[in-house]
């Protein structure tokens, strides 16, 4: 590129004494071009994108003009009573399933670790199936077994001799509905994250503990649960931001309703953006849900790291 | 012995748990070959299976098939040709009416597009993500260049953002960009994904720089040393991230509903939400849907389980 013959020697004598950046970026030009592909694409579907959702959060825009509007979109949203209900299901919601995730997913992973190697990859995928399969699909399939007349609910219950309830179709049961169908799946992803980490505990602490005459729920609730803690805390924060973010359910089954009893915030989001197409509005909710997520990991972090 | 004595105990509580936790899978199945309005010579009117209070917990078809064919035999075998052709014909009966659900979906919906459209849109976008997220993670776990740390922090730090954060501003870049409505739309936007530039960085530390310095004195280019030593050494990761990238965009559903309208360039889970918008109760066709969408996701994971389970602790360790 740059081939002067005359500027070769006093360019090198530069390098010999103090490479200066720019000699250091044509250097390492290799590296920038291995990095350019993913860097254009996290440039223009990432970056600008957060950086502008900010910015958007702030304006009003029309067809052709885009004014400022400060913080009226923020207000606006705490003063809707859609986006109220929406914060207070998703926040219910999250703290139903989270801590049912948790419990179901250390207990399953605590019942198949002792097992033999072909019943562990068994019960493993079985559990991991639900995970991979759409979640469309699943949705499609509860609002059809939440059925009043002829779902696989009413029937069941029906055998304990409860009354047919209309899960989804009245406001006292629908978000609950919702909240037992979150449960009811298998949390495939946190059984194997407890099962790989239960297996790195050394086998030592529990020969230990049997000197001493420990028990094994003794023995579980002493070493295996404060042992597994990094796990629980990244299992934590992970669902967190899961159950945060319901949505294809909610599309799928409930629409939000009746009434505003389902609506969630990324339901919320979704329709002041892309029906009503008020996009300063929208930006602002989901501004609004990133900081909720983002004091959520720190308040959890810390809470589960202080107490060692 | 404790041990010895509890197991059996603990397998039957995990299979009680694991038929629960299918039972909606298998409910999709069933649904979708349930037998619907049907009457058989013993019948006074016709009944349907779909929708029967108490549910019917298996496809009825089954059972009913066998029985006609029974009594078909039995017929012949006392001579009466006229009542066994009447049990032949309900048995093309019960055939056509058990699978009816899904003829009608392959010829007036296109689902068979949908199927092609999120086959072709994972496994590109897979393709490329894994390329692109290699090389990038070779570099920033192996050079030394001006910027690494900044550029490497800014594509971490993305990564506990929320998809909904960035959704307005995307759809607004991809219709300045003239995508709406393509599959470009779908494409694009995964590919700023950072999650694999951390996996493939992540792995790639634990290789050996001597191996590339070695390379290097035998006079192999860069493209050399990261086609005939890094990708090759890359495999297992390369692997892990492609599945799960497979089965991201295989399932994919808030973005796609946004950005593509025209029904014949869905993806399976936008299909399966327009059918289900306009077939509202009608849930054997449904679930035929349901089970087209299932089927080859399932195929997928039985192949390649084990992958799975090793992503998922390797995401877990870290460092």
């Amino acid at each position: 590129m740059n081939s002067n013959p005359n500027l070769q020697p006093s360019n090198e004598s530069v390098i010999m004494k103090k490479p200066t950046l720019w000699t250091k970026i044509k250097k390492n030009k290799v590296a920038y071009f291995f990095l350019m592909p993913k860097l254009i694409f996290f440039t223009i579907f990432m970056l600008i994108p957060i950086i502008w959702a900010f910015i958007i959060s702030f304006q009003d825009r029309g067809v052709f003009t885009v004014d400022y509007v400060g913080f009226k979109h923020y207000f606006e949203a705490f003063q809707s009573p859609i986006f109220r209900a929406a914060l207070w299901n998703t926040f219910l919601y999250t703290i139903v399933t989270v801590p049912a995730f948790i419990i179901t997913a250390l207990v399953i992973a605590a019942l198949i670790q002792p097992l033999g190697s072909i019943s562990q990859t068994f019960f493993r995928s079985a559990f991991y199936l639900p995970t991979v399969t759409s979640m469309v699909i699943i949705a499609m399939v509860w609002r059809w077994m939440y059925n009043y007349r002829f779902g696989l609910f009413n029937y069941i219950i029906g055998f304990f001799g409860f009354e047919p309830v209309n899960w989804l179709g009245q406001t006292s049961t629908a978000l609950p509905s919702l909240m037992i169908m979150a449960i009811l799946i298998p949390p495939g992803a946190g059984i194997i994250i407890y099962l790989a980490a239960m297996n790195n505990i050394s086998p030592s602490l529990y020969e230990a503990a049997e000197i001493d005459g420990a028990n094994s729920f003794q023995k579980f609730m002493k070493i295996t649960i404060p042992m597994l803690k990094p796990t629980t805390l990244y299992l934590v924060i992970i669902s967190t931001i899961g159950s945060f973010q319901v949505f294809t359910q909610i599309i799928m089954m409930t629409g939000g309703g009746p009434g505003y009893s389902t609506e969630t915030l990324v339901h919320v989001i979704y329709k002041t953006a892309f029906r009503d197409f008020n996009f300063g509005l929208a930006s602002a909710q989901s501004v609004i849900l990133f900081l909720i997520l983002m004091g959520f990991a720190i308040a959890q972090f810390k809470a589960l790291r202080t107490d060692k | 012995m404790i041990r010895k004595l509890k197991k059996p105990v603990s397998i039957t509580i995990l299979l009680a748990i694991a038929i629960v936790s299918l039972l909606p899978l298998y409910w999709v199945f069933s649904t979708a070959f349930q037998l619907p309005s049907y009457q058989n010579e013993e019948m006074d009117r016709p009944v349907s299976y779909v929708e029967s209070a108490p549910p019917k917990l298996y496809p009825v078809g089954i059972t009913e098939y066998i029985s006609q064919w029974q009594k078909k035999r039995e017929a012949e075998r006392a001579g009466d040709l006229e009542q066994a052709e009447v049990h032949g014909e309900l048995m093309t009966e019960v055939r056509e009416k058990s699978f009816g659900a899904f003829n009608r979906l392959f010829t007036r919906t296109p689902v068979m597009k949908w199927l092609f459209n999120s086959l072709y849109i994972a496994v590109l976008t897979t393709a490329i993500i894994v390329l692109i997220d290699t090389m990038a993670g070779y570099v920033l776990a192996k050079k030394d260049f001006p910027g690494k740390w900044i550029i490497f922090w800014v594509i971490i730090s993305t990564m506990m953002i929320p998809e909904q954060v960035t959704l307005v501003p995307t759809f607004i870049i991809v219709q300045e960009l003239q995508l709406f409505d393509t599959h470009w739309a779908l494409i694009l936007p995964n590919l700023a994904l950072a999650f694999g530039v951390f996996l493939m960085r992540q792995f790639l530390l634990s290789i050996p720089d001597e191996l590339i310095e070695a390379a290097k004195i035998d006079g192999a280019s860069e493209w050399k040393i990261f086609y005939k030593i890094i990708l090759p050494l890359a495999r297992p990761a390369m692997a892990t991230l492609g599945i799960f990238t497979f089965v991201l965009v295989w399932n994919a559903f808030l973005w796609p509903i946004i950005v593509i309208n025209d029904v014949d360039l869905m993806t399976l889970p936008a299909g399966l939400k327009t059918l289900q918008d306009a077939n509202l109760a009608d849930f054997k066709f449904l679930m035929a849907g349901a089970t087209v969408a299932a089927v080859p996701i399932i195929i997928f994971f039985l192949i390649f389980q084990r992958y799975f389970i090793k992503g998922l602790t390797m995401g877990g360790v870290k460092e």
